[in-house]
C-alpha cells in the first residue's frame, strides 16, 4: 500500500519476474544477448540509483525481490509472469515452478501465472492442466516471440492456440497476458502486430487479454483494437519508466491510452527486475500532464491513479481491496472516448 | 544525438570525395519502423573506402532488434551505396546482432529475405515495408495537420486543406516524401487528409482518423526515443562507457585489401 497526501493506494504489480539470467544458466549466445538486452532496458530508463550491476541483474535473490517489492516498494500483490525461453537458458529464464516456489512461501503477497505454447500440441494441453492443478492458475503469460527449435514464434490465431484458449476457458484461467517480441513465424511479418489479439478477443469474450507494454512498439494498433474489444487490457510495463527521463513523452502515451480505452483497462506493471516498483509508484502518484498539454489530454485524477495502480488488476484477479483504498461509490466509471469520438482536440 | 553522429563520423578518418558521397547515400536510408535516417540514428558506425571499394558497418540498439527491419536497412544501405557511379565493390556488415550472419550473407548474395532465413520466412519484405510506409505517412500527415491547427485552422476545416496550404518546412517536405514513397499524388492541389491509399478522408471521419494518426505518430516517436536511448546505453557516449551487450570485438573489413584505409 502506498500513502500520500491523505490518499491510500492499493498496489498490484501485475508483471514481475524471478529469473535466473546469469552466465551459469545461459545456454548459448542468445541467452547472453537476452539478459544483456533486458539489462540495457534497465539502464536506459531508470534513475541512476536504481541501476544494478549486470551480475546482480542476472542473479538477484529472493531477498532482493521481497525487499524491492514489499519492504520498500509498496506492493500489496505481485503477479509472476513466467517466460520460459528454454532455447536460451538451460533451466528456463523464469518458469512457473521457479516463480511458484516463491509464491508458495509468500502466499499473501505473490501469485504465479502459468504459460503455454501452442507448438507443444496435445502433450502441452495436458501439461497445462497439470500446471493449473498444481498452481491454481488465474492467468497465463504468452510470449509469442519464443524460439522453439527452428521456429521463431507463433500467432494466437493458429488452430492450436485456439485449443489452448479453449482449455483456459474450461479450466477457469481467465487472464491471458500477451507479450510480443521481435520474432515470429513467418519472420517476414511484423512480429509486434497485435491484430491476432483482436481476433481471439472477439472469439473468447469470457477471457481477458492483457497486452503487455500497452502494445508498444505498436501503441496505435493496441489502442485501435482495445477500443473495440471490451476484454482487451493494457499493461504499463516499459511505458511507465518513460516518466523519469521523458515525462512529456509519457504524458502523450498515457494521454492517448486514457483517450482511447479509458481508465478501467490499464494496469500497473514494473516488469521487475527490469524496473523497481518503488520509484515508478512514487513518480506516478506525483505525475501530472504538463499544463501546456492539458487542453489536449486533460489531467490524471487521483481516482484514475488508484485504478491503474491496483484496483483494475484486483478486479481481474479477485483480490480483496482494503476499504480505505477503494474508490468512493459515486466515482465515475472510466469512459473510453476513442470508441465514441464526439469531440477531438489535437 | 547530432553531435554524437558527427563524432562517430570523425572516427572514420579523412573526409571528402567518395566517402562524402557514401555518407550522403546512407543518409537517404531510413529505419522503416522509426522512419528516421540511419545516419541520424547513428546506426552507421563506420565507412571504409579503399580506392573504389566501400565497406560500411551498421549497428543497432539491441542484439534482438527485429531481423526483418534489420534486413531492410542492410539491403537498402547496399542499394544506396551501390547506386553511386564511382563505387566499385560494396560490402555492408551488420554488427552485434543475433542474425548478423544470415542478414549479411543474404544481402551480399542478393538472395532475398526468404533465402536468408530458410524455413523461417514465407515471403519477401515488400508487405512489411508497405505497412510501415503507411504508418510513417499517417504520422507525417498528422504533423502537417497539427501545424495548420496551430496556425488557427479548425479540425472541421482540415477536410478542405490542400498541400499548398502548408508552409514550406520540415513537415511539408516530410509529408511529400512519404506520399511519394507510397506513390500518392504530390501536386499542390492534392487534399491533405487522404488515407494511405490516397482516398480522401470523409468529413465525418476526420476527427477519428486524425486521432488515430496522432496515436501512430506518438508510437513511432516513442520507439525512436527508446531506440536512441538503448543504442547510447549499449555503445556508450563521450562521458559514459557502453554496456557492450552482445558486442563482439571487430577488425577493419577492408584490412586485407592493400593494408590501407
Amino acid at each position: 500500500m502506498y500513502r500520500k497526501d491523505g490518499e491510500s493506494y492499493y498496489i498490484v504489480d501485475s508483471h514481475i519476474h524471478f529469473w535466473d539470467g546469469g552466465p551459469s544458466n545461459q545456454r548459448n549466445r542468445y541467452g547472453t544477448g537476452f539478459t544483456g538486452c533486458f539489462y540495457d532496458y534497465q539502464r536506459n530508463l531508470s534513475p541512476a540509483e536504481h541501476v544494478w550491476s549486470l551480475e546482480k541483474f542476472g542473479n538477484y535473490t529472493e531477498e532482493d525481490l521481497m525487499h524491492d517489492l514489499f519492504e520498500v516498494g509498496y506492493v500489496d500483490k505481485g503477479i509472476f509472469q513466467p517466460t520460459y525461453l528454454k532455447d536460451f537458458y538451460i533451466n528456463g529464464f523464469n518458469t512457473t515452478e521457479r516463480n511458484g516456489a516463491l509464491a508458495e512461501k509468500h502466499p499473501d503477497q505473490l501469485i504465479t501465472n502459468g504459460a503455454w505454447d501452442p507448438r507443444d500440441g496435445e502433450a502441452g494441453l495436458e501439461e497445462l492442466e497439470a500446471l493449473h492443478q498444481r498452481w491454481n492458475l488465474k492467468g497465463v503469460k504468452l510470449y509469442t516471440a519464443e524460439w522453439k527449435g527452428e521456429s521463431r514464434g507463433y500467432k494466437l490465431t493458429e488452430p492450436w492456440s485456439y485449443r489452448y484458449l479453449e482449455k483456459c476457458e474450461a479450466l477457469g484461467i481467465k487472464n491471458i497476458h500477451i507479450h510480443k517480441g521481435p520474432t515470429i513465424y513467418p519472420l517476414d511479418r511484423d512480429a509486434f502486430d497485435v491484430a491476432d489479439v483482436d481476433e481471439v478477443a472477439t472469439s473468447f469474450p469470457n477471457l481477458n487479454f492483457i497486452i503487455e507494454h500497452v502494445g508498444l512498439p505498436r501503441l496505435e494498433d493496441f489502442c485501435w483494437i482495445a477500443t473495440q474489444e471490451p476484454n482487451v487490457y493494457g499493461g504499463l510495463a516499459v511505458a511507465l519508466p518513460f516518466m523519469h527521463s521523458r515525462p512529456r513523452y509519457f504524458a502523450q502515451i498515457i494521454g492517448e491510452l486514457l483517450y482511447w480505452i479509458g481508465s478501467d483497462r490499464i494496469t500497473f506493471a514494473s516488469d521487475y527486475a527490469i524496473w523497481q516498483p518503488k520509484w515508478l509508484i512514487e513518480m506516478f502518484v506525483d505525475f501530472q500532464i504538463p499544463e501546456d498539454m492539458q487542453s489536449e489530454y486533460g489531467t490524471i485524477t487521483t481516482d484514475i491513479k488508484k485504478k491503474i495502480l491496483g484496483l483494475n488488476a484486483a478486479k481481474l484477479y479477485d483480490f480483496d481491496v482494503p476499504a480505505e483504498c477503494r474508490l468512493s461509490s459515486d466515482a465515475p466509471a472510466g469512459e473510453a472516448i476513442g470508441s465514441d469520438p464526439v469531440s477531438v482536440s489535437v | 544525438m547530432t553531435a554524437f553522429a558527427v563524432e562517430v563520423r570523425a572516427v572514420t578518418g579523412e573526409t571528402g570525395g567518395l566517402r562524402d558521397e557514401v555518407w550522403q547515400a546512407l543518409g537517404t536510408v531510413r529505419d522503416p519502423e522509426l522512419d528516421e535516417s540511419i545516419t541520424d540514428l547513428t546506426f552507421v558506425s563506420e565507412v571504409e573506402v579503399v580506392e573504389r571499394d566501400v565497406a560500411v558497418t551498421l549497428r543497432l540498439p539491441t542484439y534482438f532488434c527485429a531481423p526483418n527491419f534489420a534486413y531492410l536497412m542492410v539491403a537498402d544501405a547496399y542499394d544506396a551505396v551501390a547506386a553511386i557511379p564511382a563505387v566499385g565493390s560494396v560490402r555492408i556488415e551488420l554488427l552485434d546482432h543475433f542474425a548478423s550472419t544470415e542478414i549479411n550473407a543474404g544481402v551480399a548474395e542478393r538472395a532475398g529475405f526468404v533465402a536468408a532465413f530458410p524455413g523461417q520466412a514465407r515471403d519477401d519484405l515488400g508487405a512489411l515495408r508497405l505497412t510501415f510506409q503507411r504508418k510513417a505517412y499517417l504520422a507525417a500527415m498528422e504533423r502537417s495537420c497539427r501545424l495548420l491547427l496551430g496556425r488557427g485552422w479548425d479540425v472541421d476545416e482540415l477536410h478542405s486543406a490542400q498541400i499548398f496550404d502548408l508552409p514550406s518546412g520540415t513537415e511539408k517536405t516530410s509529408l511529400l516524401q512519404r506520399r511519394a514513397d507510397l506513390g500518392l499524388a504530390t501536386d499542390p492541389e492534392t487534399y491533405l487528409m487522404t488515407d494511405p491509399e490516397g482516398e480522401r478522408i470523409k468529413q465525418a471521419d476526420i476527427g477519428l482518423q486524425l486521432r488515430f494518426a496522432k496515436a501512430t505518430r506518438v508510437s513511432i516517436e516513442g520507439n525512436g526515443t527508446m531506440c536512441r536511448g538503448l543504442l547510447r546505453v549499449r555503445y556508450g557516449t563521450d562521458t559514459e562507457p557502453g554496456t557492450m551487450s552482445g558486442v563482439a570485438p571487430r577488425e577493419s573489413l577492408l584490412a586485407d585489401q592493400k593494408g590501407v584505409r
